[in-house]
């Protein structure tokens, strides 16, 4: 007699579920030929005996977990095998290794009865999208599918209209041979129920709100009677990560921001001069972005501490200048950053821009492009902002936020004139930075931007 | 390095995947093949593992029939799950003894290879103890449910790339009462060739196997 045990499918691996015995008790087996099935961790895997003979010993019953090692059958060697062992009738003898599906213990009923269980959702296939708000107030169903089933067959149309009207069937008299509710009957329905609403008296308002402890069922099919006043929602992964890093920098950093008012005429007319240009050879535009952060790179070259960063009480000074820009998500914000921005020109970093953001919104960033950042900037002049406080962008010590470039009349020497003015401001870590430095800062972006020349492009 | 080919096969039928699987079992057991990574796509279809329970199926056979639903019992381990459009499958036969001879770190490998994928895109997946699978915050965005027959693996895991969650409705995934989610809402836009191409990077890397395209 040969002991057959379960085996160690792994290191980590103490015991095993026999799920099938590909053989029975009595029946011939070959060596190498799959004898039963074993499951551990989302793994099936077939046993093959362990050497030919007859299975005379089934030990462990299908279904039952038991340590490694443990015997589980025997094998005859020189058994023979005895048909009359195994009494009526096993016509599959599976040739192949895989037995087929409907070889499966006979005792698990693999039919569904025709009610769905209580824990089905009530929502309709998904054959057709989530039901509208209900726009004719009905009273409140509490079982469609089961009036469905109780009022016999319906035309598709009609199983659309109750499900998207949200009727209860049983309230609907049927017209139809037999009883059946049409078209007309539920066109009829919807047409008095809206009049009864017309009329003033909120009627099938419930004398008992709806139960309020199946809110899951309440937000698949809205009750008629009243739209819920809210709907709850779990927050995104990227929404909770956003929420939590925000509070975690306001905590951390004590906020304080200075605006500056700063006249881009002279790079809104270079950027007018090089735009077509640039769109023809390089296939993107050209914003005033790149040319803000290119001043900030300089400025950020003049006072390091901004380009710095908190830990514990030490300052920490970056040699890179790696500047992150905030890019827009539906639904959220990702910070993609661009390295070494000090060696960038401003096409350069246009390039960069168009990129990160494009790459941003179809989501292919690589995790380590939203990492490392020294120094952030928000351009939510896009949409139009005069001048905002941005939060810090964590451990960094500011965030330059730019506001939307516009003509407006400003006094030059006495006279007045036509500029292009945008107001940027600093929002910076108080605990590292004073105000004298970010206007220092600030002082030098503005005499960057004032004063660029065509050459630096 | 040992090499693995990868085969994408695009749409294919539950029933015809499961037959190629198995011709591709014998001759990788015959060792006259190497290593395969087979990617597909199936049709909507809900699958019963060895292990699985039927009243995890929540419709009836009727319902998900007019729902253009198949339903198909499996060899595979695990419980019951739905493949669909938008669904990255992926099918790897190897010869386990050429690798581990251990189907945990097999499974674990398996988890390992999405969740590096999914990092590609930056999302960040991770385990479950206990619930074999890859989660991100607590929702299920991919499946794993092997077959091994003297250490040849087959069947896999399905990734929800773009998939339409609703159908999940008829089912209790992996006997699991807990959320699906794929990678299209949580917000990646990529296409399902970068998905695959990231796939078999990150197989390559994790299993250490040169990959070529099958001719």
């Amino acid at each position: 007699m040969i002991d057959v045990v379960m085996p160690q499918m792994g290191e980590s691996i103490v015991e095993g579920t026999l799920t099938k015995w590909l053989k029975k008790a009595g029946e011939r087996v070959e060596r190498d030929e799959p004898l039963f099935e074993i499951s551990t961790d989302k793994v099936d895997t077939e046993i093959p005996a362990p050497s030919a003979g007859v299975l005379a010993e089934v030990l462990v019953e299908e279904g039952k977990t038991v340590a490694i090692n443990t015997v589980v059958a025997r094998i005859d060697e020189k058994g023979e095998a005895k048909p009359a062992a195994a009494p009526p009738a096993k016509p599959v003898e599976k040739p192949a290794e895989i037995p087929a599906p409907a070889a499966a213990p006979a005792a698990k009923p693999v039919e569904k009865p025709v009610e769905p269980p209580a824990a089905a959702p009530p929502s309709p296939p998904p054959v057709s999208p989530a039901p509208p708000v209900s726009p004719a107030p009905a009273p409140p169903v509490p079982e469609t599918t089961a009036a469905e089933e109780a009022s016999g067959p319906l035309s598709p149309l009609v199983r659309r209209m109750v499900r998207e009207y949200n009727i209860d069937l049983r309230q609907v008299e049927g017209t139809g041979a037999g009883g059946r509710v049409t078209k007309q009957d539920i066109e009829a329905y919807i047409a008095a129920q809206a009049e009864r609403t017309v009329e003033g008296a909120p009627a099938p308002a419930p004398a008992v709100p709806p139960p309020s402890a199946v809110p899951v069922a309440a937000d698949l099919a809205p009750a008629a009677g009243a739209a819920p006043k809210t709907r709850m929602e779990p927050m995104s992964v990227m929404r909770t990560k956003i929420a939590e890093h925000m509070v975690m920098s306001q905590r951390t950093s004590a906020h304080v921001t200075t605006v500056h008012k700063i006249d881009m005429t002279k790079v809104a007319r270079i950027r007018e001069r090089n735009k077509a240009g640039v769109k023809e050879r390089h296939g993107h535009s050209l914003t005033f972005l790149p040319f803000v952060t290119r001043a900030a790179v300089e400025a950020l070259r003049a006072f390091p501490l901004v380009n710095a960063s908190v830990d514990g009480n030490n300052v920490v000074y970056h040699n890179e200048i790696n500047i992150g820009i905030a890019v827009a998500l539906e639904g959220g914000l990702i910070v993609p950053v661009i390295r070494r921005a000090d060696e960038m020109s401003v096409l350069g970093i246009q390039r960069a821009i168009v990129d990160l953001s494009t790459r941003t919104r179809s989501r292919q960033l690589k995790p380590d492009e939203v990492h490392g950042g020294t120094f952030s900037i928000t351009n939510f002049g896009s949409n139009g902002a005069l001048f905002g406080t941005p939060v810090i962008n964590q451990p960094q010590a500011a965030i330059l936020g730019v506001g939307v470039v516009e003509k407006a009349p400003v006094v030059i020497d006495d006279a007045i004139a036509i500029r292009s003015i945008s107001l940027i401001g600093l929002t910076f870590d108080h605990r590292l930075i004073d105000g004298a430095l970010a206007d220092e800062f600030m002082l030098k972006l503005k005499s960057v931007l004032e004063s660029w020349s065509e050459e630096v492009l | 390095m040992l090499r693995c080919e990868l085969q994408d096969l695009g749409r294919l039928d539950y029933s015809e995947a499961f037959e190629l699987q198995r011709t591709l079992v014998e001759r990788r057991k015959a060792g006259l093949i190497p290593d395969q990574l087979l990617i597909v796509e199936h049709p909507h279809v809900i699958t019963l593992g060895r292990s699985g329970r039927a009243e995890h199926l929540l419709a009836s056979e009727e319902v998900l029939r007019r729902a253009g639903v198949s339903f198909h019992h499996t060899d595979r381990g695990g419980d019951i799950t739905y493949h669909g459009p938008g669904q990255v499958v992926g099918y790897p036969i190897l010869d386990l003894r050429e690798w581990k001879r251990d189907v945990t770190a097999y499974v674990r490998a398996i988890e390992q290879v999405l969740i590096d994928t999914l990092g590609e895109f930056a999302i960040t997946a991770g385990r479950i103890p206990g619930c074999t699978g890859v989660w991100v915050n607590d929702r299920k965005v991919a499946a794993i449910g092997v077959h091994i027959s003297r250490w040849v693996t087959s069947h896999g895991f399905a990734l929800n790339h773009t998939t339409d969650l609703s159908y999940f409705q008829y089912i209790v995934p992996c006997g699991l009462t807990k959320p699906v989610t794929s990678m299209a809402e949580l917000g990646c836009r990529a296409s399902r060739e970068q998905v695959v191409s990231a796939l078999a990077r990150s197989f390559r890397d994790i299993f250490d196997r040169e990959m070529e395209m099958a001719a």
